[in-house]
């Protein structure tokens, strides 16, 4: 019963040959397993969202997936959005903004805007604030949240733009 | 003195089950029949039964994952109907899947369901399977009076919504019976429609909704359907706000008797937000406001 599957789950293009029971939710493997502890565990039961990553282009909550069922999928977690010493302009808007205290919610928040500004790079403010009530933060009240994402919108639209 | 340490308890862990992965229905059906018994379930999107996994409160002993059945992942359109397959994930539904006022109901009604990384795992049908008293997809098609096709290795039924929901998180699906698809019947071009849902925070559980639609002729509403989700352990429609609403000119008049009608007519479930009194209230404001989002 708890016999282990060999999977492979491809993290920001690496791919981690891992041998895991059925029962392991993705998030514990994605942390466990292979090493990339950026994404955070919360809760648990998918109310807060620090879990959330990108599996083949959509944005889930790890917790609420096996890890066999990502097997040879892609996924994208916070380790993948700085490009070597340059951060994401999502990140750098963060910092600018402070739209983080603790941190801890952080890497979720940010891949949830990220896939919500990679699916539509105008997205309005009210669908902003839509996708951004999905997840919890203790500290920040989620002013500068939403502040950050959206200088980063604005910033990544101008950037296409030239 | 050092603080006594509290007692562990239990991890928010799943515990172990035996997965399976068919790749056709007729597979898929074939284990069903030999786990059920054993405490078999079908996992589809995940986003309930995993949360209720995590705190042990299910432990199935099998787990049949059915996201890799491409035969249920799609959405057709044929003999009037819409018919939604088991792996259609709730948010195929934001932009219109069909022409005409259905399409434009179901991408208003998945806005309020869970929030957008929950939408794209979770499905129409898995919602219908568990049969959430505050379901809108089950709200949506109790009233609409929608079908579901169920299979099992003993064959195939259709059961209608009025048979099917049977209370809190209860069916009329056997234990070894996957529902394919759900059927609705295409609105036609003149049906108005509304939705409306009341929750203490975006994206929660409604504590009270309202699903409808009329056609008007010569004036006077002709057809109407109303339906209440989230109040009573199952949605369903409301003969009494219908009667309401029939030979009168869509307005005021007519919707504030059907939202008193409504209100009258349901036996509201209380837990500890609400009172039975408050949520005939909501059910009245949810219905009113449904009808009126419908008229314009
Ligand atoms: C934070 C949060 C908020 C949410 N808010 C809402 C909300 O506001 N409104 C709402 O409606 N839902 C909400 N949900 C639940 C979500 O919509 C689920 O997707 C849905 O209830 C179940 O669909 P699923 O595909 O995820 O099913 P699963 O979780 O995979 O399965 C649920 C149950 O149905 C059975 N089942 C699933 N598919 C089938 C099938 N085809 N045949 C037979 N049995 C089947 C399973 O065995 C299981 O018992 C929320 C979930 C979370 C985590
Ligand atoms: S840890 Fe996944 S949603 Fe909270
Ligand atoms: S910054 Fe602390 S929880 Fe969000």
């Amino acid at each position: 019963m708890t016999d282990k599957t060999d999977i492979i789950l491809i993290i920001n293009g690496r791919a981690h040959a891992i041998s895991v029971e059925p029962r392991k939710t993705l998030v514990d493997a994605i942390r466990d397993d292979c090493g990339q502890t950026g994404t955070h565990i919360g809760c648990e039961h998918g109310i807060c969202g620090t879990c959330t990553i990108i599996l083949d282009g959509d944005a889930v909550r790890s917790c609420l997936m096996f890890a066999v069922q990502a097997d040879g999928r892609h996924i994208r977690t916070v380790e993948g959005l700085a490009d070597g010493e340059t951060l994401h302009p999502l990140q750098q808007a963060f910092i600018t903004h402070h739209g983080l205290q603790c941190g801890f919610c952080t890497p979720g928040f940010l891949m949830l805007a990220v896939n919500a500004l990679e699916h539509n790079p105008n997205i309005g403010d009210d669908e902003l604030l839509d996708v951004l009530a999905s997840n919890l933060c203790r500290c920040t009240g989620y002013q500068n949240i939403i502040k950050a994402v959206r200088a980063a919108r604005d910033e990544m639209r101008g950037a296409k733009a030239t | 003195m050092a603080r006594p340490v509290p007692e562990s308890p239990e991890p928010m862990k799943p515990a172990a089950f035996r997965y399976y992965t068919p790749k056709t229905l007729a597979e898929a059906v074939a284990v069903l029949a030999d786990v059920a018994s054993d405490d078999g379930r079908i996992l589809a999107g995940g986003q309930s039964l995993v949360p209720i996994m995590a705190f042990r409160l299910a432990k199935p002993t099998h787990l049949v994952d059915i996201n890799g059945i491409s035969e249920l992942a799609r959405v057709t359109v044929a003999d009037g109907k819409l018919k939604i397959g088991a792996c259609v994930r709730h948010a195929a539904f934001y932009q219109p899947v069909c022409d005409g006022p259905l399409g434009k109901l179901l991408a208003t009604v998945v806005r309020s369901i869970a929030h957008h990384p929950i939408r794209t795992r979770g499905t129409f049908c898995g919602s219908v399977a568990h049969a959430d008293p505050a379901s809108e997809w089950c709200a949506l098609v109790a009233m609409l009076d929608g079908e579901m096709v169920a299979q099992s290795k003993r064959g195939q039924r259709v059961i209608a919504a009025k048979d099917y929901f049977a209370g809190i998180m209860t069916t009329a699906l056997d234990e070894d019976e996957l529902l394919t698809e759900v059927r609705l019947p295409l609105l036609p071009a003149d049906a108005r429609v509304g939705f409306q849902e009341f929750s203490r925070r975006a994206g929660d559980f409604a504590l009270g909704m309202a699903v409808v639609t009329y056609q008007v002729v010569g004036g006077k509403i002709a057809t109407a359907r109303v339906g209440i989700g989230g109040a009573e352990p199952s949605p369903r429609r409301i003969a009494e706000a219908e009667a309401a609403l029939i030979g009168k000119p869509p307005g005021a008049t007519a919707f504030d008797a059907a939202a008193v009608a409504a209100a009258a007519a349901i036996a509201p479930l209380e837990d500890f937000h609400t009172s039975a009194d408050y949520r005939r209230d909501l059910v009245r404001a949810m219905t009113r406001r449904a009808l009126d989002s419908a008229a314009v």
